[in-house]
This record gives C-alpha cells, sequence and structure tokens, in this order.
C-alpha cells in the first residue's frame, strides 16, 4: 500500500495543473486523425525537459491515457479513429452517432475508458512491485536476454511483416551504438559531425513518429477538412450510467481482455479492442445487433483500449520493457530525465514511480469527466484541414527536437531519421521496434559487454549466456514469440490467397 | 519478358539499399579497431546482415508481401511538401531563424496543400492569420514560455 503514501504529491498546484493540462489537450490530440498518441506523447517530451522528472512523468501519462479515449470522439462523430485502439470502436460509435445517438455512444465510451483504464491502473499499482522484486535477481545475461526479447517481441508481434520487424529493431539496434563506445572511448559509425554525440533519443522519437505521419499527409495532396461531424443530442449522463450498468457482459470481457492483452509486450490497443468486441460479440445473446448501433460495441472496445495502458507499463517499469509503442516513448522521457526503469526504480526513485502511477489513476477519472464535457469541442477540432496539422506537427517537430539540447545535429538527426522512417514504413517496416531497439540497444550492449567480462573469467561465452534456467526461458520466450508471429503470418497469407481464389 | 510492377522494382531498391548498408556496417564492425568496441555491433550486424539479405532476396524473386511503395501520385504531392521541409530544415531554419524560416515555411505549406480555393482573397487572408497565429503560438511556447534560444538571425 505504499502508493497511497504518494497520492498527496499528484495535488500540488503544479503537478494537478499539468495533469488536467495534459488530460484536456491529450484528449484533443487524440481526436484529431494523424495525430497518434505514440506521436502526440513523442512530441511532449521536449517540453518536459523543462520539468521535474515527475511533473514531465505526469504530463506525458495524462496524455497517454487521454489520447487513447480521445481517439474514441472522432471514431464515434467522424468514422475516423483516432488511433487505432479506436478501430472497433467505429464499428458501433458512428452507426450510433448516425442513428442520433452520438451523445449516448461518447458518454458510454468515456465511461467504459474510465472503468477500464482504472482497473488496469489497479492492476499495475499490485503487479509492479512483485515483479520488480522478482527482476532484484537478474544478472547481466538475463537483462541482456530481456533487452533482446523487447526488441524482438515488439519487432515480430508489432509488424505485418515478422523478417521486416526483427530488420527494423536490428536497424534501431545499430543506430545505438553510433557515438563514442562507453568502455573504450572509440569512435564508431560516425559519418557525420551531428553523430558525435551518438543519436538523440528524443530528437529520434520525434523524428521516427512524427515526420513520417507529415509526409503522409503531404502525399494525401489537397484532400478538404475531414468529414462532416454528426451533432450530438442531449442525452443524460444518469442514463448513460444506467446503460454501462445493464451491459456488465460487455465491460468485464473488454476489461479483463484489455488488461491481458497489455500486459504482453508488443501487442498494442488496437488489438486489445478487436478482441474484446469479438469475444464480447460471441458471448452475446445480441450478436445480430453489433456492427447495427449495439451500445455493447463500444463500451468492449473502449473498456479495452484503456484497460490495457496501464498493464502495458508494468513490462516497462519492471523490466524496461516497453509494452506499446506509446510506453517505448515513455521509457525515452523516463531515460531523459536519468531515470532508468527496472529492478531497482521502486527503491531509489519511490516518489517518482509512485507519483506517476497515482496520476494515472486520477487522470482516468479527470479524463472521464472532461471527455464527457469536451467532446464536442474536439470533435471540431479533428475537424482541422491536414494542411494545417502537417504545418504545425513539422513545426513542433523543428522547434521540439532542437529545443532538447540546443542542437541543429539533433534537428538534422531527427529530420534524416523521419524521412527515412517514411520510406521504410511504405516498403512494410515499422517505427516500434526501431525505436524499441535505439532504447533498448545501450542496455542491451552494456550488459552484454559487462557478461562477456563475467563469462571470460568463468566458463566462458556459451555457458554464462546459454545455460541457467532464466536464460533458457528468456531464450525460448524470444524463440516461441518470433515463431508464434511467422505462424501467424503465414495462416494470414493462406486465407487472404484462399479468399482471392475464392473471388 | 514480362514487365516488372512499379512496387516490385521499388521494393528491391529499397531492400538493396538496406542490404548494402547492412554489409557495410558488418565490414566495418569486423575490420576496425579496437576489436572490444565492436564486439556488440559484430554480434547484431551478423544479424541485420542475414534479415536484409533475406528481404532483399524475397524482392527480387517477388515474394515481398508487405507494403505497397511509393505511388507516382503520393510521390507528386509528396515532393513539394518534402523539399520545402528538407530546405527549411538543413539550410533555411539556421540562416534566417526558426521563427522567420519557420512562418515562411509554414505559409508555403499551408498555401500549397489547402484545398480552400486559391484565387479569392478571403481565403489568402484566412491563410495569413492562421500562419500568424502559428508565429505567435511557437513564440509563446518556446521563447517565452521554455526560454529556449534558438537562432534569430534576421528578425527574432
Amino acid at each position: 500500500m505504499e502508493f497511497l503514501y504518494y497520492f498527496g504529491d499528484v495535488f500540488t498546484p503544479i503537478s494537478f495543473g499539468l495533469l488536467l493540462l495534459g488530460t484536456i489537450g491529450g484528449l484533443i490530440l487524440g481526436a484529431t486523425p494523424g495525430l497518434s498518441p505514440t506521436m502526440a506523447v513523442a512530441l511532449l517530451i521536449p517540453f518536459t525537459f523543462h520539468l521535474t522528472p515527475v511533473q514531465g512523468l505526469i504530463l506525458l501519462g495524462a496524455a497517454y491515457t487521454s489520447t487513447v479515449a480521445g481517439g474514441a470522439v472522432s471514431a464515434i462523430l467522424l468514422k475516423i479513429p483516432g488511433a487505432p485502439a479506436n478501430i472497433a470502436t467505429t464499428l458501433d460509435g458512428h452507426t450510433m452517432a448516425k442513428q442520433g445517438k452520438g451523445a449516448q455512444a461518447l458518454q458510454l465510451s468515456f465511461l467504459a475508458s474510465a472503468v477500464g483504464g482504472v482497473i488496469g491502473v489497479l492492476l499495475l499499482i499490485f503487479l509492479t512491485p512483485v515483479l520488480a522484486q522478482w527482476a532484484l535477481a537478474f544478472g547481466p545475461s538475463h537483462l541482456f536476454w530481456l533487452a533482446i526479447l523487447g526488441v524482438t517481441v515488439i519487432g515480430s508481434l508489432d509488424s505485418a511483416s515478422v523478417v521486416k520487424g526483427l530488420l527494423s529493431g536490428c536497424i534501431g539496434l545499430w543506430l545505438a551504438t553510433i557515438g563514442f563506445d562507453d568502455i573504450m572511448g572509440a569512435q564508431r559509425f560516425i559519418f557525420h559531425p551531428a553523430l558525435g554525440g551518438g543519436i538523440n533519443i528524443i530528437a529520434a522519437l520525434i523524428g521516427l513518429f512524427a515526420i513520417p505521419q507529415v509526409l503522409t499527409m503531404f502525399a494525401k495532396g489537397r484532400k478538404a477538412a475531414n468529414a462532416e461531424v454528426i451533432e450530438v443530442e442531449k442525452h443524460s449522463i444518469m442514463d448513460a450510467v444506467r446503460e454501462l450498468l445493464r451491459r456488465p457482459r460487455a465491460l468485464s470481457i473488454g476489461t479483463i481482455t484489455g488488461s491481458v492483452i497489455g500486459l504482453i509486450p508488443g501487442v498494442g490497443g488496437q488489438i486489445a479492442g478487436l478482441v474484446a468486441y469479438d469475444q464480447t460479440k460471441k458471448f452475446s445473446p445480441e450478436r445480430d445487433k453489433f456492427g447495427k448501433g449495439h451500445s455493447e460495441g463500444v463500451i468492449a472496445a473502449e473498456s479495452a483500449n484503456n484497460a490495457m495502458v496501464g498493464p502495458s507499463l508494468v513490462p516497462l517499469l519492471t523490466l524496461s520493457i516497453p509494452g506499446s509503442p506509446t510506453a517505448a516513448v515513455l521509457l525515452g522521457g523516463l531515460l531523459i530525465h536519468g531515470i532508468f526503469p527496472g529492478t531497482d526504480l521502486f527503491d531509489n526513485h519511490p516518489d517518482v514511480a509512485w507519483t506517476f502511477i497515482n496520476s494515472m489513476l486520477i487522470g482516468q477519472v479527470l479524463m472521464c469527466i472532461f471527455g464527457l464535457y469536451v467532446a464536442g469541442l474536439a470533435a471540431r477540432v479533428a475537424q482541422v484541414p491536414q494542411s494545417v496539422m502537417a504545418a504545425v506537427v513539422l513545426g513542433l517537430a523543428v522547434f521540439g527536437s532542437y529545443s532538447v539540447q540546443s542542437s541543429m545535429g539533433d534537428v538534422y538527426v531527427m529530420a534524416a531519421l523521419g524521412v527515412m522512417m517514411y520510406f521504410l514504413e511504405r516498403f512494410g517496416f515499422s517505427a516500434a521496434p526501431l525505436v524499441l531497439g535505439l532504447i533498448l540497444g545501450p542496455i542491451a550492449e552494456a550488459n552484454f559487454i559487462q557478461g562477456s567480462m563475467i563469462a571470460g573469467a568463468t566458463d566462458g561465452m556459451a555457458s554464462y549466456f546459454l545455460t541457467g534456467t532464466l536464460n533458457i526461458v528468456l531464450i525460448a520466450i524470444v524463440i516461441a514469440s518470433i515463431a508464434y508471429s511467422v505462424w501467424m503470418e503465414l495462416r494470414s497469407r493462406r486465407y487472404t490467397s484462399k479468399e482471392e481464389i475464392m473471388g | 519478358m514480362s514487365q516488372i510492377s512499379l512496387p516490385r522494382v521499388q521494393h528491391i531498391v529499397a531492400s538493396g539499399i538496406i542490404a548494402a548498408v547492412g554489409m557495410w556496417v558488418a565490414w566495418v564492425s569486423y575490420t576496425q579497431q579496437p576489436a572490444e568496441a565492436f564486439l556488440f555491433p559484430r554480434l547484431i550486424s551478423t544479424v541485420f546482415v542475414v534479415l536484409a539479405l533475406w528481404t532483399f532476396v524475397k524482392a527480387i524473386l517477388g515474394w515481398t508481401k508487405v507494403g505497397n511503395g511509393v505511388s507516382r501520385k503520393d510521390f507528386v504531392w509528396l515532393l513539394p511538401g518534402l523539399t520545402i521541409a528538407l530546405v527549411y530544415i538543413f539550410w533555411a531554419a539556421k540562416a534566417l531563424g526558426f521563427y522567420t524560416a519557420g512562418t515562411i515555411t509554414f505559409f508555403l505549406l499551408l498555401s500549397f496543400y489547402d484545398p480552400a480555393p486559391h484565387d479569392e482573397a478571403k481565403t489568402w487572408v484566412k491563410r495569413v492569420i492562421i500562419t500568424a497565429g502559428f508565429l505567435a503560438v511557437m513564440y509563446g511556447l518556446f521563447a517565452l514560455l521554455l526560454k529556449v534560444y534558438t537562432p534569430r538571425e534576421i528578425f527574432f
């Protein structure tokens, strides 16, 4: 119950102000198509540089939570999911809005998000210290395999192609080695003066997540403002609460599915929402109503994608393995404040860890309250033309990446990585494993070198890195996640080709 | 001989470039000294090369299933914005100052990609107002709130 001790820290004027700012801003950013939660959090990181670690994390955590929920606004009123996590919400939410039940759909989505989100954060609160204690037993070889596991799991599960996902991870690991090495001080892969200090994580995060979005908006040309916003009718919040309570099956399936999926590194909110929707439909006696404006569809999808947020931070805070791309960006935020998540986070920085987690719990409630009131405004903001969005994001990316170290080199790195990532994405590569490689690369290398020194003094590399129960378990998980992803990829291809043959 | 489609050519070129980078990384890792500093790069570059060559061979054989490349239409729309953005980042931001260059870039991008009519004075006034708003927000955020001293050169 240590977390209760730090509750008061969330309510200091600056912390609470940042929590409010992150929540409201996140709702608006989330509702804006083209701005993913990951990109929104990446663009916010430079601002946290001027805050204390706790304040910075409160801002990022609030933005993470509410961008996921805010995505439901455009999914329901515009039929454009604000983020991939809101795809399942579109199925019934927009149909409800077209039937004149837009306000009810929005209220249900925010209420369900809050229930799912609070339970998800409670899981984070109770699971994290247990896992953190367990992780204290980890030595260099285990930490090396954990870092590799982080890259391979995201690389294989988050990508449409396993090989390209793993290749993205390798590119990220290589990029992490650019600069001077820590032990010998030797220069590695420095082919431009801007790379002398290595690749700055924040500049890289902004470039890899924001610039491809900007270029994608350019490639769409002169698209008119987004689809017409459906006007929301007046609807009693108490009626929405009653409707939510009448649907315990959808709420519990959504929350449980989201929480479990959140714990698995690499499986994001999109999967959580779709799986919860599918399972609720299967268990519902009213399955014919799904897709035709059924409230259970909205409740299941939204409770799932927000329930995923808290548990997705469990592997991040205990083992330094981000559970989702946005969690990877949060890891970058932690690292620039000199906080290394993992075994000793709760021993060395309990104030930072617990205040951050508590703020997420309160943030879920605030998200629900503000979501119910600013949904209409957020939907209007979502209509901002892509031309304005692209120019604003480009401006923020340049100013933001410069502001971290007042270095033009960081701006060049941001731009180069961003343009490279845009083209890589067009060829089936994804940013998440590359970012993971970049972030986990130094951890993997430091433990590999430390491990090889220990191995040199003992039984040799093979014995040190490849034997022992924990090493074998971690290696088995690496292999199993890759094998599972290969199997899923082959199965989906076979299914696609069968569909093509059937016409 | 049957014609090779544009996405397939693009996949071959893209995966070829990645394979070349992978081989360069591996070559540097295995030849540069001190060897201890390149121990980890050797490990990852080996996996990098294997995966990159596998992707390259698949692209040559036309087995690539994921990624559609860049269509001509996308590229035509992308090119002006990309050029403006690169000129802004690699030259104008430092030479003209962040705020001046940022404002010019914002106005150019907005004017080029705005779906609103380009032959009405009203829409141009709107663009100027939005640009001025952008400048004010960026100056307020970075110069006044965060106190970030950016290259200022001409006006700011």
